[in-house]
């Protein structure tokens, strides 16, 4: 496995550490969706600060991720995406939909504490 | 004015690990000729889209990387090419949106945008090929299709 997978408390926190081929990508997804399971996460945190390019097929893959996890009970949280990256994922007409983001791993487990926590749950649900 | 080739790196693309190996390569080449910052992930991100078109429709190719002058002007030139079965509508392809790979159908329309000049020839059974260039304090955008 490419991708190492923290298990913190009701966290995985995947700390992506080089430059993924599509493989890894989705090794990654699949990887986690099953793990969500097995430790039974709350969240996941897929933190990308290493990453030097997030090209269409890696945001295609992070989205399709955060909407298993999410269809799977959990949240994902994407962190660490650099301002290039961010730059060139806007020149590219690339987004990652709904998906949540944060300036860095601690920032991400900040948001999954809120959105995991059961008032928030409660809150985000009866807003939707 | 004709662009003279200083330094010119090829690498051949025939997997999702060789992809990396391009853009890496591109990335190290941009630096040399003084590209800094975000123009590098710029310059990256667009050799992995066209690499990654590669294998996904013509399975193996290669990407030419050159540094290049023109007049006072420097940059890089981006080159892949592949003997595929080449694209039957190009306006088509360079549609966003439009994919007929596992891509979101930005790849091509998208590295259009990371970059200065874009060229795109390609015609049915003989195969693809996409010229693109970044020149360094430059932010014109040029395509041309054949």
């Amino acid at each position: 496995m490419r991708v190492p997978i923290l298990k913190q408390g009701g966290y995985l926190i995947a700390s992506v550490q080089s430059a993924l081929t599509d493989r890894d990508l989705l090794d990654l997804r699949d990887n986690l969706a099953q793990q969500v399971g097995k430790f039974r996460s709350r969240g996941v945190i897929i933190d990308v600060t290493s990453l030097d390019v997030l090209d269409s097929f890696a945001v295609r893959t992070l989205r399709t991720l955060a909407q298993m996890i999410r269809l799977r009970g959990a949240e994902t949280v994407i962190a660490g995406i650099q301002p290039e990256i961010a730059f060139a994922m806007v020149q590219l007409g690339l987004d990652l939909g709904d998906v949540a983001t944060a300036l860095d791993l601690e920032e991400g487990l900040v948001l999954l504490e809120r959105r995991t926590s059961r008032g928030g749950r409660r809150a985000k649900r009866s807003g939707n | 004015m004709p662009s003279e080739a200083e330094t010119e790196v090829s690498v051949p693309v025939g997997s999702d690990a060789d992809i990396i190996i391009a853009r890496q390569q591109g990335r190290a080449l941009a630096e040399k000729a003084g590209f800094s910052g975000s123009d590098l992930t710029l310059v990256a991100t667009a050799i992995s889209e066209v690499a990654r078109n590669i294998v996904e429709h013509a399975r193996r190719g290669e990407v030419v990387l050159r540094m290049i002058h023109q007049g006072d002007k420097r940059g890089i030139s981006i080159v892949a090419r592949d003997e595929g079965p080449g694209i039957a509508d190009i306006s088509l392809a360079m549609q966003d949106g439009y994919s007929s790979g596992k891509g979101l159908g930005l790849g091509l329309p998208g590295a259009r945008r990371l970059v200065d000049e874009f060229e795109l020839e390609s015609s049915v059974g003989v195969g693809t090929t996409v010229r693109m260039k970044k020149w360094l304090n430059s932010h014109r955008s040029v395509a041309k299709y054949r």
